[in-house]
């Protein structure tokens, strides 16, 4: 192949200050991606599995696992991933994350928060945080998977969430999703989920958790 | 090196075009030599007056206008801001309503959206599966309340052009049938003057956005044709230079850029025409026989001579996009992942094409300096890259089965996204 002049590796939004150019790791991640699983899998190969995201959204993720029992540690994590360079890198970084030191704890990797893969690709432009935060959820997935198929139930994690407008049924997680997708002020959630027609009661409570997720993935001064 | 490659493996000339050296050689006595302003009167200033004189006629020959009737822009935005808001002020105690397509450019559709908020009924018309506009869907919507129908020459994203003769002509038989000057007719031609007839007297148009920076000239500069009898109020005032309707010094280095720009792209036109698009039916080709499950977006005949829109399935445009950046090959994706709004391509899904198909689609634009051998080059590698993130990619849909969703349970929280429930409330 041949070269190209490289050019300065991030560009800073003036308006924003967000970055917009990809790190070192991130392209890394995705121009060599680790753990992707080439060819469909046997039933036996793997002892758990776990699915996140629709490719209508813009962003599927599959993660297979093998589990060592007696040691309650991720052996092996293998993945495919519908996205973005970002949710490819991500997913590629979340797997390394699982499996290297001799495997993750399993209730170590049920707490991995989406800021921590963020943090191990040396960070993520703004507008692709969301892109990440699937990797995790497909993570607690899969695991949640093997704790039913060998009978943990007590160890379960539901991704369950508390509906705040009883009329149009959205709940905490609805809201959380549409800051993640950048709807950052009560008008934009409000466009995107219809929270609080017919129920404007819950509406200062919106706000308290749009402020809330606003910070959790954005930081604070946004 | 690098200035070359760019140039051989841009797919990319509907974002922008690369400056001809002959419009620069033709502007660049305009930046120091010849720097008056031309509203003062002494000497330095009369000379580029004179050229600005001289580009407005340029322009208006080609346009088979006056010269008085095209105005110059700092962008083709702000001359489609222009004409809508401009004749909106001129024209609001006529009627509330507006008319556009559906696949306008943003710089029409987001001004459109403001005035929605001030009251003003604005209708997006749909367009079939190809992305044409009917002419008779206009003539059902017309009224006397409405007061302007803006639709754009050939869209950004698929080049599929639209019959606007065929639209003037049932604006006319309207306006003639109810004795009204109203609605009138605004056309973008932003990315179609490059390659079709933009004779307005031919087109029936009465206002029209043009772009420099699309045909090889500068960016920064654009302009609206404003046919005599429309009723049009300025946006921006100050020293009421462009007879008041456009103020501010003008731009003389683009403007002469422009003028340069825009003749050399109407005598190229009729052979670049031939040749691009013998490249572009090449490149489509090969790629429907080289990679499979592969749906075109757009018109297949009725299309910019240099646009192939393409949704790949099972791919994200952006995963793509940056595949076939690390190979130097420069193109471009309706996917969420590459806007700022996180939503895709609202032209794809104007076309019914599932969110899916938007997600996955790439826009690959040629012109100038694409040559077989670049259509080669890519060919070569965007097969493997391809193979490659469908290698990575969980998903497998099948054409023709795009209603349904491919995996329901899969949602996060297994709740149904927002995207369905917008769907549903529709």
């Amino acid at each position: 192949m041949r070269k190209i002049k490289k050019y300065k590796s991030d560009i800073v939004n003036k308006f924003t200050g967000a970055k917009w150019v990809y790190s070192k790791a991130v392209k890394n991640h995705f121009f060599k991606p680790r753990n992707f699983l080439a060819c469909d899998p046997k039933k036996s190969e793997f002892d758990a599995e776990g699915i996140v995201g629709s490719p209508a959204c813009g962003d599927v993720m599959r993660m297979w696992l093998k589990i060592n029992q007696k040691k309650d540690r991720i052996t092996s994590c293998k993945w495919r991933t519908f996205g973005c360079a970002s949710a490819i890198a991500a997913t590629s970084a979340l797997s390394v994350m699982a499996t290297e030191k001799g495997g993750m704890k399993l209730d170590k990797a049920m707490k991995i928060k989406p800021q921590d893969i963020i943090k191990r690709l040396g960070g993520l432009p703004d507008r692709k945080i969301h892109c990440s935060v699937l990797g995790d959820k497909a993570l607690r997935a899969a695991i949640n998977n093997w704790f039913k198929k060998t009978s943990q139930y007590d160890r379960i994690m539901i991704e369950g969430s508390r509906i705040i407008d009883p009329f149009t049924k959205v709940t905490e997680a609805d809201i959380e999703e549409a800051v993640i997708e950048g709807a950052l002020t009560l008008k934009d959630v409000q466009q995107r989920t219809k929270v609080g027609a017919g129920y404007p009661q819950c509406l200062p409570e919106v706000e308290k958790l749009i402020h809330f997720y606003k910070e959790k993935y954005f930081g604070q001064d946004k | 090196m690098y200035m070359k490659m760019t140039l051989k493996y841009y797919f990319d000339y509907a974002a922008t075009t690369p400056l001809e050296p002959r419009v620069f050689r033709a502007m660049r006595p305009y930046f120091s030599q010849k720097f008056g302003n031309p509203g003062s009167i002494h000497d330095a200033g009369r000379k580029t007056k004179e050229a600005i004189e001289k580009a407005s006629a340029k322009i208006a020959s080609i346009l088979h206008c006056r010269s008085k009737e095209f105005i110059f822009t700092g962008s083709a935005t702000e001359a489609d801001n222009f004409a809508i808001f401009g004749m909106v002020k001129a024209n609001k105690a006529m009627g509330k309503k507006i008319i556009v397509s559906a696949i306008e450019h943003k710089a029409v559709l987001a001004p459109c959206n403001a005035l929605a908020e001030e009251g003003f009924e604005i209708i997006k018309l749909k367009v079939d599966k190809t992305g044409l506009v009917n002419p008779a869907d206009i003539a059902k919507l017309l009224d006397s309340n409405t007061i302007l129908v803006s639709i754009i020459y050939a869209d950004n994203e698929t080049g599929t052009i639209q019959p606007i003769r065929e639209i003037a002509k049932v604006i006319k038989k309207f306006r003639v049938q109810n004795n009204t000057a109203l609605p009138y007719f605004h056309v973008d031609a932003s990315q179609a003057a490059q390659y079709c007839d933009i004779n307005v007297e031919k087109l029936g148009v009465d206002l029209m956005t043009v772009s420099s920076h699309k045909l090889y000239g500068p960016k920064g500069i654009g302009g609206l044709y404003i046919r005599k009898e429309v009723k049009i109020k300025p946006i921006i005032f100050g020293g009421g230079q462009q007879n008041n309707m456009r103020s501010g010094t003008e731009n003389v280095p683009s403007i002469v850029g422009f003028a340069e720009a825009l003749a050399l792209a109407e005598k190229n036109k009729n052979r670049e025409c031939v040749r691009v698009e013998k490249l572009r039916n090449e490149l489509e080709q090969e790629i429907f026989k080289l990679i499979p499950k592969v749906v075109l977006n757009g018109h297949p005949q009725k299309r910019l001579p240099n646009f192939l829109n393409v949704s790949i399935l099972d791919i994200e445009g952006e995963a793509a996009l940056l595949y076939l950046d690390q190979k130097g090959i420069f193109a471009s994706t309706g996917s969420a992942c590459d806007s700022q709004t996180l939503e895709p391509s609202h032209v794809i899904l104007a076309l019914g094409r599932p969110y899916e198909y938007a997600h996955g689609s790439l826009r690959f634009t040629l012109g100038k300096y694409t040559t077989r051998e670049s259509v080669k080059y890519l060919l070569k590698y965007l097969p493997p890259i391809v193979k490659k993130l469908r290698q990575m990619s969980p998903v497998n849909l099948k054409i023709g089965k795009e209603k349904e969703i491919s995996l329901p349970k899969a949602f996060v929280s297994g709740q149904t996204p927002h995207f369905l429930r917008k769907r549903k409330s529709k």
